[in-house]
């Protein structure tokens, strides 16, 4: 891809000492080494273990949820302790895991590298951006120790503000903060893709995942402050009884509803975005295609970011708004699903006649492509307004937000975690548990999700941990389910673990992909490149245009036959 | 420890990651500038609440807002907009290389800030004596009353809040440009004042809104 780039010089011999002169060494390793660096490929790894951290914090508790649900009568917790419990998973999983969890991780370690950049515009913003969400995230838990919140992830006045004995203002606080984190991330992410991209990069030939986190940073800039100041007021009337939401006084708790899907529709997009982004690198990889309809791609994301900031009234079409708003935003909210679809085509459209092969990452990203349909397709129903109001507070809303967001957000996260690995530690881990786990996690999301579409269809409203006994069979499905998934997510921590003491040395471009990433050694040295490289070629440059794409073996797969063979990396693209 | 001195000494404005200044301060600005479209939308989903809530119900809007001290407001918004034209002067003089004058008038936009914070604790002071904070022993009443002053506590709040920030970020460069420790060339100045004018536009529309407008 570039004639300046390759920093092959210095990546070898090596042999034992991988990560010499690498990042992860070059600034040592201490405490202090780590929780003070401005290095934007060691904060990604702070997030990292933050959000693996929150993760199964979020986790326990769907583990108590579904434990409970196994039987009618829920033996387990009482109505409160319910309410407290799902309120947890629910904050946790949207503010402390998803929001962060790609743009954070992958778009902090990557997003220099595939502009060619020596780091994010902002170092010491970057580091203060984690503190914030690390600080409001510790006020999250602090708030579950002292007795947890009951109102819902939500938040909803009158009963937020009015009526919660909760610790409801504590929890509040600590999603203010770490929402502050985000906005610094966004304002980082734009700069730095405005003002750092190497000679020759130009928008259009841009990366995909660099143009969703752009997309997503733009949301992030615009839409979280809105939250912030709206959960600001829920505290103010729970702290010093500033009464604006209370319609005993003349307020409207209607209007916090509007401000609230305001930011949180939008929300939804933070996450998916950056997903899609994750996927067309790994599927035109694996396909060894390129991208199809790229330009199509950059406007859909664009496209998206946009009208997504328009359609959050489909979220209250059983409030009492008036039906002509109704009607409005269940049209947007059928447009916004236009360009979600054009990505779809496209992925499918670069698979066809590609050079197919499923290593790990692409059976995580395949997987993302069918659980999302579902999920988008499925928004579809609950945008149309006769069938909304049929399904809303049900499971069927349950299960589609959770196609999207773990089948979709959470699967390309994965993908993204396999594509990348060899790049972040340098290590190859065993390609074999790799795709057992791809698999596992495929059939034991749709095992413990699906059965959720036919609950809510059939009636069972969420947040309940009763139910009439005829809903059991199906309840007792997704919690065998939710087993299998739980087996799925631990088993990358002990493997992808096991692989950085004892994997395989990994050479720079393990899958022979394209991107300025994979042109500097594995893992990469402090400032990135040893060279400011320089792009002459368009992006996903895997065959001659006109001319059908070529199989090749991969380097990946002869390093794993053979002992470790350092490759002159150098000529691989030539 | 002698070369640290020396560095100390003779102040660099340029910063990692960048390797020319005049980049440096593009992306600061345009940092700035996406922080200020944040903050844009942060004031702005607050007057729009405000602005909805009023046209539930006007009347008692505009019997609130005659309670409000017009005098203290219209005093702030003088000292806020003088505030503004003196860091603005200080900016450029920081750009004609007169670090004196730019430290002296980074003084003087503190010292106004800090007037208009200490004028509002004076209006804070009356507003509470005449029971103007919601709750039990509110002056005017169960109605609406109540939210026209719960948003004059939260938006001017907020604002204050805002405002103490923007004068701890003038105090530390009025420090550092006086001892010296930046150098004028620092995109730091700018972005600071632009900030700075940030707060002051959002009182200049939330003065009206508050103090004139809801009048009715």
């Amino acid at each position: 891809m570039t004639d300046a780039a390759a920093p092959i010089d210095h990546a070898e011999p090596r042999s034992r000492s991988v990560i010499a002169g690498s990042y992860l060494d070059s600034e040592g390793g201490g405490l202090s080494e780590w929780l003070l660096t401005t290095d934007h490929k060691r904060i990604a790894l702070l997030y990292a273990v933050m959000i693996t951290a929150f993760f199964f914090i979020g986790g326990a508790a769907a583990t108590l949820m579904r434990l409970e649900l196994v039987s009618p009568a829920g033996h387990f917790l009482t109505d409160d302790e319910y309410n407290r419990v799902f309120t947890l998973h629910g904050i946790i999983m949207v503010w402390f895991f998803l929001v962060p969890l790609i743009p954070a991780t992958f778009g902090n370690f990557f997003l220099p590298l595939m502009i060619g950049a020596p780091d994010v515009a902002f170092p010491k913003l970057n580091l203060m951006s984690w503190y914030l969400t690390l600080i409001g995230g510790l006020c999250v838990l602090a708030a579950l120790l002292m007795g947890g919140v009951d109102t819902g992830w939500t938040f909803y006045p009158p009963y937020s503000t009015a009526f919660s004995n909760s610790n409801v203002a504590l929890a509040v606080l600590g999603v203010i903060i770490a929402g502050f984190g985000t906005i610094a991330t966004g304002v980082n992410f734009v700069a730095t893709t405005h003002t750092l991209r190497a000679p020759g990069m130009t928008w259009f030939r841009l990366p995909l995942f660099v143009w969703t986190v752009y997309a997503t940073s733009l949301v992030m800039i615009l839409a979280t402050p809105v939250l912030a100041i709206t959960l600001m007021l829920v505290a103010a009337d729970r702290l010093f009884g500033l009464p604006v939401f209370d319609g005993f006084r003349g307020g409207d708790p209607l209007l916090f509803q509007h401000l609230f899907w305001f930011y949180s529709h939008p929300a939804v997009y933070i996450m998916i975005l950056p997903a899609m982004g994750v996927v067309t690198e790994i599927i035109t990889c694996f396909a060894r295609r390129r991208v199809f309809g790229y330009a199509m791609m950059v406007y859909a994301v664009l496209a998206i970011a946009i009208i997504g900031f328009a359609v959050w009234g489909h979220h209250m079409f059983v409030s009492g708004q008036s039906v002509f708003a109704n009607l409005v935003f269940s049209f947007l909210s059928f447009i916004v699903a236009v360009p979600s679809a054009i990505k779809v085509f496209n992925w499918t459209a670069t698979l066809y006649r590609g050079q197919i092969t499923f290593e790990a990452p692409m059976l995580y990203a395949l997987g993302f492509v069918g659980l999302f349909t579902i999920g988008g397709l499925t928004g579809l129903f609950l945008a149309s307004v006769p069938i909304d109001i049929q399904v809303t507070g049900t499971y069927f809303v349950v299960a589609h937000f959770h196609y999207v967001m773990v089948g979709g957000a959470v699967s390309a996260y994965f993908a993204g975690l396999h594509f990348w690995w060899p790049k972040i530690t340098g290590r190859l881990y065993s390609e074999a548990w790799a795709r057992f786990a791809a698999v596992l996690m495929f059939f034991g999301f749709n095992f413990t999700f699906f059965p959720q579409f036919i609950l809510g269809y059939l009636g069972m409203p969420r947040r309940y941990h009763t139910y009439p006994a005829e809903f059991q069979p199906w309840n007792v499905m997704s919690s065998t389910g939710a087993v299998v998934l739980a087996a799925a997510y631990a088993l990358p921590l002990f493997y992808l673990v096991w692989s950085c003491f004892y994997g395989k040395i990994s050479p720079a471009d393990p899958w022979h992909a394209k991107g300025l990433e994979w042109r500097t050694s594995s893992p990469p040295p402090k400032r990135n490149f040893l060279r400011t490289p320089v792009v002459t070629e368009e992006p996903y440059d895997y065959h001659d245009p006109g001319a059908a794409p070529q199989a090749e073996a991969r380097p990946v797969d002869a390093a794993r036959l053979a002992a470790v063979a350092p490759r002159p990396i150098g000529g691989a693209h030539g | 420890m002698a070369e640290a001195a020396l560095a100390s000494r003779t102040p660099n404005a340029l910063r990692e990651p960048w390797s020319q200044l005049s980049r440096q301060r593009e992306a600061a600005t345009l940092g700035m500038w996406l922080f200020l479209m944040s903050e844009m939308l942060f004031f702005g989903a607050l007057f729009m609440a405000f602005s909805f809530s009023r046209a539930l119900d006007p009347a008692a809007f505009a019997e609130a807002a005659r309670h409000a001290e017009i005098a203290y407001g219209a005093a702030n918004t003088a000292v806020l907009v003088t505030s503004s034209l003196t860091i603005t002067i200080a900016v450029r003089a920081a750009d004609a290389a007169r670090g004196k004058l730019a430290a002296r008038l980074l003084a003087a936009t503190a010292t106004l800030g800090v007037a208009f914070l200490v004028i509002k604790g004076f209006e804070y002071r009356d507003d509470l004596r005449h029971h103007l904070f919601p709750g039990h022993d509110f002056a005017l009443g169960r109605n609406a009353t109540q939210i026209f002053w719960a948003f004059y506590w939260a938006m001017t709040g907020v604002h204050a809040i805002h405002l103490t920030v923007g004068v701890v970020l003038v105090l530390r460069l009025f420090w550092l440009v006086r001892r010296g420790r930046m150098s004028l060339a620092s995109p730091q100045l700018e972005v600071t004042s632009l900030y700075w004018h940030l707060v002051d536009a959002f009182w200049i529309v939330l003065f009206p809104t508050l103090y004139v407008a809801a009048r009715g």
